[in-house]
């Protein structure tokens, strides 16, 4: 009997806790069927687990000091993944590099996301001249190619992690604009948005407490399925030369430094790359499961 | 459909303007001045700012931006601030080259991913659609540079059979290309599995088998054109990845094209020359997607139908 429920705030509570669980569980039970979905999973946990604990085991030093002695070494036990052109252990270098990839994904997407969000739903919500002004604008930002929009922002304002990131915030900014705005204009259009236009509810209360929750299935989606293509683009940069500087063990700088090697050595170009592609599959995998137990539409 | 043509046609002109707008825009919070970049850093300041009058950088923006519209009217994009030549003059000599490559690289995309995506889905959960879809996902999530150095070490260094600089032969085309198309074979072959697996649940075909239809028939006459509309738009967005791919195949293969050209000028600050190179590579993607809108009105009578209604 200790469940009874005595009183309207603890009835609250028990029915916010149930709500919570179940939307939790209804999610849990279709992404741990999708095997895909579940291998990205864990794949992403080990390099984030990576990235956070590596550092502490591996030191700092181990990734960055010079020992001409121990030059372009192939994998072995003392080296996991052999050694670079200045004697630099390559497993050490891309453990502490995987911050960086990580970090610039998440605040790329997020920030992206978030002003995209802003614009997308002042856009669609209210139209009108707003949003005009704001489609005219992404429809020219659109027409360049993202790549080509990040390449021009760092050559005008130089390169390093923070231009980057500014780079990339702007370049993909436009795109979540258009694909949030499309889902806020159906969701505006539905009966109990207007039925709470209709019975006063002022606007930004619509927004944050009926319009965003129900287009926040998109938004996740849209977030996810980008975060990959963010950290390949950002490790392109860097190999350009125009992201992140040698000698930070970024992985698409460490590219850029082993490209003269790489008649000697395979491992060189070979464990950065594979570093890339194994987040960036990992973070497209997830994606994938995110989009299917959200957005049941676009089930395959 | 002439009329619609002409006015998605008309419609581009802002478009322009815009792009334009906003690489001017960016471009202009460079530090620094040309004159500064032309003569050095060890230029008397007079000298500076005297060039700096003479190439209107002493102008507001917005002046020098009206002057470069009416400029490129008359088909000047301006000097280059490092070698003085006309930037038209460089990107022209370039173009062919990096349009080439992109077009290539769509064309063995489209050839090598759509007949896979439909495979794959008319095989849905054989082994064969399984290894389809693991291998794309892989090539998803790998940059179109490494896939270029990885194809380079094999086929070049170890294996020998195949150039990697330069693009002086058909055999030298080959890595270029196949690094280029990775990605959108890749997106062409999961979204034409997608569309095709929606298309074969539609009623129309469920009709066609209960008539008895032979399953080619159904599959090539029924649902194959439905499915494919949406892929043609992939084609037509992955045009412009392929334009930024090429900055970076361009650089791996050593190849003289314009993203190899836009990435110097990066580095030599030479405004000029980026801000005309990427005008040209938008431009070049605008086109596209306008011939995308146009063939989608040609291939699609829905869409017909609904312009030739309206005028």
């Amino acid at each position: 009997m200790s469940n009874r429920i005595t009183s309207q705030g603890q009835a609250n509570k028990v029915i916010w806790a149930y709500k919570k669980k179940s939307v939790f569980w209804d999610f849990w039970k279709q992404i741990k069927h999708n095997k895909a979905a579940m291998f990205g999973m864990i794949l992403i946990t080990i390099i984030v687990l990576m990235a956070i604990l590596g550092p502490v085991v591996i030191p700092y030093e181990k990734a960055i000091v010079q020992d001409s002695a121990q030059r372009l070494q192939s994998p072995s036990l003392a080296h996991w993944f052999g050694t670079d052109n200045y004697g630099r252990d390559i497993f050490a270098r891309i453990v502490h590099g995987a911050k960086y990839s990580l970090m610039i994904g998440v605040v790329a997407v997020a920030v992206g996301i978030s002003l995209g969000c802003i614009l997308g739903t002042v856009s669609g919500y209210f139209g009108g001249v707003i949003d005009n002004a704001i489609m005219r604008v992404t429809d020219c930002i659109v027409c360049i190619p993202s790549t080509l929009l990040a390449l021009t922002i760092v050559a005008a304002l130089g390169g390093g992690l923070g231009k980057v990131l500014i780079a990339l915030i702007i370049a993909n900014i436009p795109v979540y604009t258009r694909v949030i705005r499309s889902t806020i204009l159906n969701v505006t259009e539905s009966d109990y948005i207007q039925a709470a236009k209709a019975s006063g509810t002022p606007d930004w209360l619509i927004i944050i407490k009926h319009v965003l929750p129900n287009a926040i299935g998109v938004i996740i989606v849209q977030a996810s399925m980008t975060f990959g293509d963010v950290i390949i683009t950002a490790s392109t940069m860097s190999f350009l030369g125009l992201g992140i500087q040698p000698p930070t063990p970024e992985w698409g700088s460490m590219l850029a430094e082993g490209r003269g090697f790489m008649l000697y050595s395979t491992s060189i170009m070979l464990f950065p790359g594979l570093a890339i592609v194994l987040t960036a599959l990992a973070l497209n995998l997830m994606g994938d499961g995110l989009r299917d137990a959200l957005d049941p539409r676009l089930r395959n | 459909m002439i009329r619609y043509i002409t006015r998605r046609t008309i419609s581009l002109i802002p478009i322009l303007l815009g792009i334009i707008f906003i690489i001017m825009g960016i471009m202009s919070l460079t530090p620094g001045s040309p004159g500064l970049v032309i003569l050095g850093p060890d230029a008397p300041p007079e000298a500076v700012e005297e060039l700096n009058a003479e190439l209107g950088y002493d102008q507001p923006f917005l002046s020098r931006y009206v002057t470069y519209i009416g400029n490129l009217v008359k088909g000047d994009l301006g000097d280059s601030y490092r070698t003085g030549r006309p930037v038209w003059y460089e990107v022209s000599r370039r173009l062919p080259t990096s349009v080439t490559l992109a077009i290539l690289g769509v064309g063995v995309a489209m050839v090598i991913g759509i007949p896979l995506g439909i495979l794959s889905a008319v095989k849905q959960y054989s082994p064969a659609d399984v290894l389809l879809t693991s291998l794309a996902m892989v090539l998803n999530s790998m940059p179109t540079f490494w896939f270029g150095l990885m194809a380079i070490i094999l086929f070049s260094l170890r294996l020998g059979i195949l150039p990697s600089t330069g693009l002086s032969s058909p055999a030298h085309y080959v890595l270029p290309v196949a690094a280029l198309a990775s990605y959108t074979i890749a997106g062409l072959l999961r979204l034409s599995r997608t569309t095709m697996l929606e298309t074969i649940r539609q009623d129309y075909v469920r009709t066609a088998r209960a008539k008895g239809q032979k399953e080619k028939i159904v599959i090539f006459k029924h649902a194959l054109g439905n499915a494919l509309l949406p892929v043609v738009t992939y084609a037509g967005m992955a045009f412009g990845k392929m334009v930024g791919g090429v900055v970076a195949v361009e650089t791996v293969f050593s190849i003289d094209g314009v993203g190899n050209m836009v990435l110097t000028a990066i580095r030599n600050k030479d405004v000029m020359l980026v801000t005309g190179g990427i005008v040209c590579l938008a431009s070049i993607y605008m086109i596209i997607l306008l011939l995308v809108d146009v063939l989608y009105a040609v291939i699609d009578p829905r869409v017909r139908e609904k312009y030739r209604n309206q005028y």
